[in-house]
């Protein structure tokens, strides 16, 4: 089914999980980028299901890697949203400046 | 073997874009990157033959979300320079948590194997007859239409929510009054009149607005209508 060991599409998607996560750490204050890295590691995510549904034959993995693509989608259209009224109060997208809203 | 390496060249793609997503000094350029990270993710889908999702992911993803970021990124006006300068300061601390977390994943991955008897575990078996969209939509709108349903309501209310928050009513706009609408009486409007025959309409006075009594001096003006009279 799959044209490499399993392990391979595995070892590609754990890459792509923790260059997500690298990228949250690194772009601390634009928050477009953080945004971007979720989808990252949303993708990372996918990638394993399918590997998974391919290695074992089983059509479930397919259906949940849907349901991700739909979650990511439905999260970033809320985020940019979230993103958009954030500048439009305050003129900067830095998240440091997020702890401000508290309280 | 053509498609194993296939696989490596999409793969090699895929890992370098996801750098560059989280690298780059633009974001306008992170969001091209990450249209690219997600075609060759596609690509990745193809080869082991989820054909639906990888269509779905080009459309879906590269067609939406990424042009909404993209959008986004465009929009707003911001200070790219100031948004650089925890670069340096977070790389340490970023690149030991993603080293451990590498590390961890590889030693998962080095000392893990499929149980054996995981074949009969599989909660929908592959059907090699049909094709991959038409085994998804077999079992999408049966064996999984609650969960189908349920990220139909996720969408519209991320979709009413996005509306929501970002709706600005500047004050400007000539609002529907929907009570004023229902709350309307025939009475209120409708005015029944017996005409009595030969009259004229200035008689029975239905005219709305209601018109003034010409005055006679009025009438001379109104008559040069048609005769030039500027």
């Amino acid at each position: 089914m799959l044209p490499v060991p399993l392990s391979h599409y595995l070892a590609v998607s754990a890459i792509l999980l923790v260059m997500g996560i690298f990228g949250i750490f690194l772009n601390r204050k634009n928050v477009i980028i953080i945004l971007m890295s979720i989808e990252l590691i949303l993708l990372a995510v996918n990638v394993n299901l399918i590997a998974f549904s391919a290695a074992l034959g089983d059509l479930a993995g397919q259906v949940m890697a849907m349901f991700v693509l739909t979650v990511a989608a439905a999260e970033a259209a809320i985020g940019l949203a979230i993103l958009v009224i954030y500048f439009r109060n305050r003129g900067s997208i830095q998240v440091e400046d997020v702890t401000l809203m508290k309280g | 073997m053509i498609a194993a390496f296939a696989f490596y060249v999409f793969a090699g793609i895929l890992l370098v874009a996801a750098g560059m997503v989280v690298t780059a000094r633009n974001p306008v350029h992170s969001v091209l990157w990450l249209v690219l990270a997600f075609f060759n993710a596609a690509a990745l889908f193809l080869l082991a033959g989820a054909e639906f999702l990888a269509m779905i992911l080009v459309i879906v993803y590269v067609g939406a979300v990424a042009v909404l970021f993209l959008f986004v990124v465009m929009m707003l006006d911001i200070n790219f320079t100031q948004l650089r300068e925890g670069f340096q300061r977070y790389l340490p601390i970023g690149a030991t948590v993603a080293a451990v977390l590498l590390i961890e994943l590889a030693i998962v991955l080095g000392g893990w194997t499929l149980a054996p008897q995981s074949g009969g575990l599989r909660a929908a078996p592959m059907d090699p007859s049909v094709s991959n969209t038409v085994q998804l939509g077999r079992i999408l709108y049966t064996d999984y239409i609650l969960l189908f349903q349920a990220a139909g309501l996720v969408l519209l209310v991320a979709m009413i929510g996005a509306i929501v928050l970002t709706l600005r009513d500047r004050g400007v706009s000539r609002h529907q009054n929907i009570a004023a609408q229902i709350g309307r009486m025939p009475a209120d409007t409708l005015e029944m009149l017996d005409m009595p025959s030969g009259a004229g309409i200035k008689a029975t006075g239905f005219l709305r607005p209601k018109p003034k009594e010409l005055a006679p001096a009025d009438d001379g003006a109104r008559d040069d209508q048609g005769k030039g009279g500027h």
